[in-house]
């Protein structure tokens, strides 16, 4: 792909990513009740004091302008301070965001290494038995509410089974002695050599990471399994079994190379979506990410916290999009950007 | 007489399908000796494909193969293990398909599609390391420069997609030779073509045959085709085979009267001027066919006496044709 | 109007065999009857519902479902935190989830087709509006849109169902789009503009009737999304506010009682999933049946 051309598709995302910043500008915007008399709450201030913060916060100046001045703190990675946490917001996101991420990345982690041989097997015995388990499993995993599946799951090997451990990212013996470099526990555990640590971090990430990953999994064996069925129906397909290659290779290289091409691009996608579920996940198993973070600001009226993580939500979102469309077209040799 | 390389006897494939059982190929014999150029002539449909196919073991359900013998060089193909057939298929016969755009994996490299026939089936290669990627490699530039493909060294690591459609067929048909096998069978090499880019693979071809000693057999719906490059002919139509002999013979006086209309439908130069007439009607439906001639729905000379079935008949040296209106030769 | 009547003819009868087809498949057939059989007990729900949905009786605060210990069949699914029977529970949260998933698909779907025939068919710079604010649409993650709208609008019945409808529209109104895109050309669209039709009376009744099909179909599969979607955010406590019975909410209730009481929060989480699969395994034999071309 030329190096022009990917500039050109980024620019391409620029109008939506405006787009996106306004519609956030407007939720705040519109919500009812003063954020100023959100930050007084019960302390006692003179209404000199009050106007002096509505003209600190600019709440005084025309919405145009204020928008600009949100889009141009924004581009600054500058969000306002948490009124809860009277720091500000970005540093709160950041410090939420490693285990938010390291979530995210081992549910994707699980559905690709479940979902994609899954697939193949579901393919290449189509209509077996073993496909007609894998078809149900995965409308079963698309219908499964995640918030409910997490609570079957504490409830099986956490309470009944007292196999894993029911909410948290790692116990608090370990929290203390792992010092972060990476962020992610997972990796800092291990490069610090306290496999105790590591173990436990495990432990506690498995449940969370399987709920939120499930329907990714579900979906992907799908695309797998559609792919791969077109693809073994292919002339190359035929090809390659006439030049008497033997049958693995055909299948895991000639057709998978090729079917991975619409999984890839979905999985991208779905990763996305996977933003929207932690928000549930870290809920049901009170994991310490931004996710749960954004869901009890709302409740404390936290309103510049939950702004400043819809945004980041939804350019992460638009991103990984764009990410899925750039692999699609790495990944196949024939598309030429 | 030398042993025949191919012969297949009463060969019957069929295809379990919703609207019931077709029966593809029905009784096919086809006799290939080494080093001739065997053309199978036959519109789409009548079962020259699914023939070749057959021969190769690559029919997959629904479809299978019912009754008959694949005789390979004295060994029947049909009683091998998967794995002997496998070994059989790309190293004895080998096989180019009608399109090298849909033939030829979009994903992976051209070289590593030629590499790969040579790791499957190449004994004299090194046994490991270094030197063995290094011989298969060679073996590549070989071939490539074999068929024609000019700078073959800087060309290996590019995709299908990167070259023209003759040097496409000129790339499939370099993986199908690469281990040098004993039968090609050429489904269709030009018919994706444009004509100047038809003549040069077909003469390739023809070079390498002649080269390497091995057989062809050509599947066209192309006459001209077979007379200018194959020694014999079979046709087909509705999965049988109606008219077999040396191209010279069968193209000067074909003898059944499918073949006169397939004779008729081209258009020649020496006969300009003369109309040029299409067989009227279309290939019968191949299910529950009843025993009698397939071609009589649509032939001008057919009666009622042709609703019998119709075995095959020697015509002369080397001839046979399914048609009754055809006096068998007295001996031979 | 007469010259298009011709064209629509085989439609309904097509239509007819659609709907055979669909019948056939006795699996998608049984789990339309599931969904039907949830419909009528969200109808019913007062009639259905052997207890008053919202009568707390401390008596029987957790009391444990009919067949184990200390169980009652007046209440077979037992009884939650605040003694409240959950069968009668179940029942009523029904209403929501259907009301909920029925209004939402309505309105984007009604919006969605009318902007999507907009769009394909007025082209121009309508296109181009329509088409931006669907793009800047789907730069949100689903439910992030929702829970940052929910937060500032505050809970509601109504909130809920304008928030989902803002995002889920832009669904119908692609699929429209596409679809008007392909048609517009065809002869029975060129014969209309050709005697004069005006662009409403081609839109609404030369296009519209014939790609309703993939709009029927898209509906249907969204529908569970939409009803997995109000369970999440009543389960965060930003849908429906008690004492309204709402499956999600159920759900939240029960997380303080897994140790003991898993009933509390399973069979909501149960009613939930059989209604979802229902209409997914039923949408998809609509899919197979109405709109081969996605099927596999």
């Amino acid at each position: 792909m030329s190096v022009t051309r990917l500039i050109e598709r980024l620019l391409q995302l620029v109008p939506v990513l405006l787009g996106v910043s306004v519609i956030v500008f407007v939720m705040m915007a519109l919500t009812p009740g003063d954020p100023v008399e959100i930050m007084i709450g019960d302390q006692l201030v003179t209404p000199e004091q009050e106007e002096r913060m509505r003209r600190d916060l600019g709440l005084d100046r025309p919405m145009v302008e204020r928008y600009f001045v949100f889009l141009g703190n924004a581009l600054q990675f500058d969000f306002g301070t948490s009124f809860y946490h009277r720091r500000p917001v970005s540093d709160v996101i950041i410090e939420r965001l490693p285990a938010t991420i390291e979530l995210t990345l081992m549910a994707m982690i699980i559905a690709l290494v479940t979902a994609i041989p899954l697939g193949v097997l579901a393919a290449v015995k189509k209509n077996s038995i073993f496909d007609r388990i894998a078809t149900v499993g995965s409308l079963l995993g698309v219908s499964l509410p995640g918030f409910w599946f997490g609570i079957l799951l504490l409830m099986l090997f956490a309470v009944q089974l007292n196999l894993l451990p029911v909410a948290g990212r790692v116990a608090y013996e370990h929290g203390v002695t792992v010092r972060p470099i990476t962020h992610f526990l997972l990796i800092d555990s291990l490069i610090q050599g306290q496999f105790a640590a590591f173990r436990n971090a495990l432990a506690h990430i498995i449940l969370p990471a399987i709920t939120l990953g499930l329907p990714m999994t579900a979906i992907l064996m799908r695309v797998t399994r559609t792919a791969m069925l077109e693809v073994l129906r292919a002339d190359y397909i035929t090809f390659a079994e006439a030049k008497g290659l033997n049958r693995q290779r055909i299948l895991w290289r000639h057709a998978l190379k090729n079917a991975l091409i619409p999984t890839v691009t979905v999985a991208a996608m779905e990763t996305g979506s996977l933003l929207g579920g932690n928000m549930i996940v870290e809920t049901v198993f009170g994991w310490p990410g931004l996710g749960r973070l954004v869901v009890e600001s709302i409740f404390v009226r936290n309103y510049p916290l939950v702004q400043a993580a819809v945004l980041l939500y939804a350019v992460t979102y638009v991103l990984l999009n764009f990410l899925a469309d750039i692999l699609y077209t790495v990944l196949n040799p024939r598309v030429k950007l | 007489m030398s042993r025949p390389l191919l012969q297949v006897r009463g060969l019957r494939t069929v295809f379990d399908t919703r609207a019931g059982r077709v029966c593809a190929v029905d009784g096919v014999d086809v006799t290939v000796e080494p080093g001739e150029c065997l053309g199978v002539v036959g519109e789409s449909g009548s079962g020259k494909s699914v023939t070749f196919a057959s021969v190769m073991g690559l029919i997959r359900p629904p479809g299978r193969i019912e009754a008959g013998e694949i005789l390979f060089d004295g060994v029947d193909l049909r009683q091998l293990s998967r794995r002997q057939m496998q070994a059989v298929r790309g190293r004895d016969i080998a096989m180019t398909m009608q399109d090298a755009l849909t033939a030829l994996n979009p994903a992976l490299t051209v070289g590593t599609q030629i590499a790969e026939m040579l790791e499957a089936h190449d004994d004299e290669l090194p046994r490991g390391g270094p030197a063995r990627a290094r011989a298969i490699r060679a073996r590549a530039v070989e071939m490539l420069g074999l068929v024609g493909i000019p700078s073959p060294d800087d060309r290996l690591k590019q995709y299908p997609h990167e070259f023209s459609g003759g040097m496409r067929q000129r790339i499939m048909i370099a993986i199908a030779l690469a281990s040098k096998p004993r039968l090609l069978i050429a489904d269709e090499p030009t018919t994706a073509l444009d004509v100047t880019i038809q003549a040069q693979v077909l003469e390739l071809i023809d070079d390498i045959r002649a080269r390497l000693g091995m057989s062809v057999v050509l599947i066209t719906h192309d006459l001209g085709v077979v007379a200018q490059h194959c020694d014999r002919v079979i046709v087909m139509y509705a999965g049988q085979v109606v008219e077999e002999g040396p191209t010279a013979a069968v193209i000067g006086s074909p003898r059944h009267p499918y073949t006169r209309g397939l004779l008729a439908s081209i258009p020649r130069p020496a006969l300009r001027g003369q109309p040029i007439r299409p067989i009227e009607g279309q290939v019968p439906e191949l299910i529950d066919l009843p025993p009698q001639c397939r071609f009589h729905a649509r032939c001008p000379e057919a009666g009622p006496d042709c609703l019998r079935p119709i075995e095959m008949r020697r015509v002369g040296p080397g001839r046979q044709v399914r048609c009754i209106r055809t006096p068998a030769e007295a001996g031979p | 109007m007469s010259f298009a009547s011709d064209a629509r003819a085989p439609a309904d009868s097509l239509f007819r065999r659609n709907l055979r087809a669909f019948a056939a498949n006795r699996l998608a057939f049984g789990s339309a009857i599931v969904v039907l059989i949830f419909v009528v007990m969200a109808v019913f729900a007062p009639w259905i519902a052997p207890h008053d949905p919202a009568a707390t009786d401390l008596f029987r605060r957790l009391q444990p479902p009919a067949w184990m210990e200390g169980g009652d069949w007046a209440f077979p699914l037992g009884c939650d935190a605040l003694g409240r029977d959950i069968l009668s529970r179940i029942i009523y949260g029904a209403r929501i989830s259907i009301f909920i998933g029925v209004a939402v698909i309505l309105v984007a779907t009604v919006v969605g087709i009318l902007a999507g025939l907009a769009a394909g068919y007025l082209r121009g710079w309508v296109d181009i509006v329509i088409s931006r604010i669907v793009d800047i649409l789907l730069g949100f993650p689903y439910l992030i849109f929702a829970i940052g709208l929910m937060a500032m609008m505050g809970p509601g019945l109504a909130n809920i169902i304008l928030v989902m409808a803002y995002k889920e529209w832009v669904i119908p109104c692609r699929v429209v789009r596409g679809e008007t895109l392909a048609v517009r050309e065809l002869e029975y669209v060129e014969a209309a503009r050709a005697v004069g039709a005006s662009d409403r009376h081609i839109m609404l009744r030369e296009i519209l009737p014939n790609i309703l099909s993939p709009v029927l179909v898209v509906a249907t599969i969204r529908m569970a999304d939409v009803i997995i979607l109000e369970a999440a955010l009543s389960f965060l406590g930003l849908g429906v506010q008690p004492p309204t019975a709402s499956w999600g909410a159920m759900v939240a209730d029960g997380r303080a009682f897994i140790l003991e009481s898993w009933w509390v929060s399973t069979f909501p989480g149960v009613a939930i999933l059989l209604l979802v699969l229902a209409i997914n395994v039923a949408s998809q034999g609509l899919r197979d049946a109405f709109d081969p071309r996605f099927s596999e």
